[in-house]
């Protein structure tokens, strides 16, 4: 299978938008609007001078020699955290609010994790000048609270959601409640490749700047524009939809993603969906679900706020259930572990997010001419406080 | 007969009042005390939520209901049964309503087999697409006999709705706002515009409005354009209040009057 849905949004079995009557005219208008927007000359220009002049893009291409010699490999780190806002979020909500602008939208939501979907939601919105609420769960508001104040800061009002575990999944049901209630001049902007049809391939396209810039930068950098290896961590899914999606087809590139295992896929406390998670429903999308044995949708669990999510893009779970793609769960000591190790032997602070693509290197087994792009999907000056307070994890490196 | 389309065929007074209440809340067994007690106190017909971890089209109180609802370990199997138990006692129709991830993870066959089996007459599935509906589920639901309840919206277009109306039976539920669920004060002008122009579309289904019904105006705003109301998030707060049906219509007629 390719990169796109079918004309219902389906990758396979998984997609479709299974939303409330009241967003039905939201979401047509919105799939009949969205290829038409992206692929007008008009919309290309204002999107890529956007991502040069104000990104900073193309994100650096790095050799990371030192990690590369440890893991035995030719390990390039993809840079998404040295965008503007430091993280991949903003290729995307760049492209959104310029659709969000032609449709004539004037309110803008969005859910957010990290808070890096809201930060860089949150700066499109001062950008263009445009009203915006972001829905974060309570317990993300505490542990990210810096992003929080980065979002107020550019104008935003931050909702704390209280419900259920107050983590992502309870932000985006917040989100779209807040869309059925003012659907008619409202644009919600989606962080990931989730949520009904078309938003899983709005953010797709979006990112798949990422792996457009890979193959030229390859090209120059070693003389051919495909890897052997692709690295990146998943979540709702959209950093690795960008690495991998001018590679999918093809079959010469080994794609591996790592989802957050929490304390373990064999206990209750793991956000790793596509070990753990079964065909359901969630946000709109047909897709693999966490979900008790009666149909109710698990909390997840992981250290990292960017990734504890119970449902995965359906694209991802398509490109897993054919194979394409191998997963990993990597559980919070390694995430740590790994992001003391890049920290140390590159001098990259890795976003917690990220750290669980660098620790999957070590359940990785390589040629040393082996050729290995791994996205750095942000940048870790949010995480520092998690990073310290649980430097015990990561041996070598936490004696200080 | 399936006992919805018995009731529209009898009543034509635009006074029909359907309620909603979560099962497994505001205690677990609550359930057949609550359906029987409506019953005696003329309501005339029944929706019965089954909690949902993640109910995208509601507001925060049927939230919370269906989280203490899960607290207490209500599932799907467990209502089939309560309802099965007070069965022969219940005349009026009874509606199951709950979101898609919870019937397909049952089955959709063994969900409307079950249905039949504990005297519910017809489900209401808000986030079911439509052509979900049309291929997947109707055909099973027919062969039941049970009747899927589709929602109309003040998004809904014209073209729409007639092309819900051709393909459903039973009623038309209208959904009053742009919104979720949940008690509303009064209803604008906008709303009533919507209320007659759908009105006067004179759709083949009779129709029921709900979302934001709580007190005189609303309810004889919706009354003056439908065949009834249906009450939920109201309903749903005074028994949680109460913890006792009986109290909960009293109180709710109170209400109604005010």
């Amino acid at each position: 299978m390719g990169n796109q849905p079918d004309e219902n949004g389906f990758y396979g079995s998984f997609g479709g938008a299974y939303v409330p009557e009241i967003l039905y005219k939201c979401v047509t208008d919105l799939q009949q609007a969205y290829l038409p927007i992206i692929e007008s000359e008009s919309f290309k220009k204002e999107y890529h001078q956007l991502l040069k002049d104000y990104v900073g893009r193309p994100s650096p291409l790095y050799h990371a020699r030192r990690m590369g010699e440890k893991y035995g490999c030719r390990l390039y780190l993809k840079r998404e955290d040295l965008n503007h806002t430091g993280a991949h979020k903003i290729n995307n909500t760049i492209g959104q609010i310029l659709m969000a602008r032609q449709m004539g939208k004037t309110r803008v939501i969005a859910e957010t994790g990290a808070g890096q979907h809201g930060v860089a939601t949150a700066t499109v919105c001062a950008l263009m000048g445009m009203q915006c609420e972001i829905f974060m769960g309570a317990t993300d508001v505490e542990r990210q609270h810096v992003n929080v104040e980065r979002m107020r800061m550019l104008g935003a009002t931050v909702h704390p959601v209280t419900t259920g575990n107050m983590t992502l999944s309870d932000a985006c049901s917040q989100a779209i409640r807040d869309w059925c209630s003012h659907p008619q001049d409202t644009f919600y902007i989606v962080g990931s490749t989730m949520g009904p049809h078309p938003y899983p391939d709005i953010v797709a396209r979006m990112q798949s700047v990422i792996s457009e810039e890979i193959k030229w930068q390859l090209q120059e950098q070693v003389g051919r524009d495909y890897p052997d290896y692709l690295v990146a961590c998943v979540g709702g899914g959209s950093n690795a939809a960008g690495t991998i999606y001018h590679y999918i087809e093809d079959e010469r590139v080994g794609i591996y993603l790592a989802e957050a295992g929490g304390h373990g896929i064999d206990t209750d406390y793991t956000a790793a969906t596509m070990h753990c998670g079964t065909e359901g429903i969630i946000h709109g999308s047909r897709t693999l679900v966490m979900q008790t044995d009666d149909g109710q949708i698990k909390e997840a669990f992981t250290i990292s706020a960017g990734l504890d999510y119970p449902g995965i893009g359906p694209m991802h779970a398509q490109l897993a259930r054919s194979g394409r793609t191998n997963i990993l769960a990597i559980n919070d000591d390694e995430a740590i572990y790994a992001g003391y190790e890049l920290t140390r032997m590159e001098g990259v602070i890795p976003a917690i997010e990220s750290a669980h693509a660098v620790a999957a290197l070590a359940k990785m087994k390589f040629e040393p001419d082996d050729v290995v792009v791994l996205t750095v999907s942000g940048r870790g000056d949010k995480d520092v406080e998690t990073f310290l307070k649980n430097k015990a994890l990561a041996g070598e490196y936490g004696e200080f | 007969m399936n006992k919805i389309n018995q009731l529209f065929s009898e009543r034509h007074d635009r006074k029909l009042l359907s309620l909603y209440f979560c099962a497994g809340c505001p205690t677990l067994d609550l359930t057949g005390a609550v359906i029987t007690t409506l019953q005696r106190r003329g309501v005339s017909m029944i929706e019965v939520g089954i909690p949902f971890s993640d109910p995208l089209a509601d507001g925060p109180v049927i939230q919370g209901a269906g989280t203490v609802a899960l607290r207490n370990g209500m599932t799907l199997d467990l209502l089939f049964s309560q309802l099965r138990a007070v069965k022969d006692d219940v005349r009026i129709p009874l509606v199951l309503m709950g979101y898609l991830n919870v019937i397909m993870h049952y089955g959709v066959e063994p969900f409307f087999a079950r249905c039949v089996e504990c005297g519910v007459s017809g489900c209401i599935i808000p986030d079911l697409p439509f052509q979900d509906y049309l291929e997947v589920v109707k055909p099973v639901a027919d062969r039941y006999d049970i009747r899927v309840i589709m929602m109309i919206t003040p998004e809904t277009s014209e073209e729409r709705i007639r092309f819900i109306d051709d393909h459903t039976d039973g009623f038309v539920y209208m959904v009053s706002s742009a919104g979720i669920t949940g008690a509303q004060q009064s209803f604008g002008d906008a709303k009533l515009a919507y209320f007659e122009r759908i009105d006067a579309m004179q759709l083949r289904n009779p129709r029921m409005i709900g979302f934001g019904i709580s007190n005189r105006q609303t309810l004889e705003s919706a009354r003056a354009h439908a065949a009834g109301v249906i009450i939920g998030s109201k309903f749903v707060t005074l028994l949680n209040e109460t913890g006792d049906p009986e109290r909960a219509m009293d109180e709710l007629f109170n209400a109604l009057k005010q």
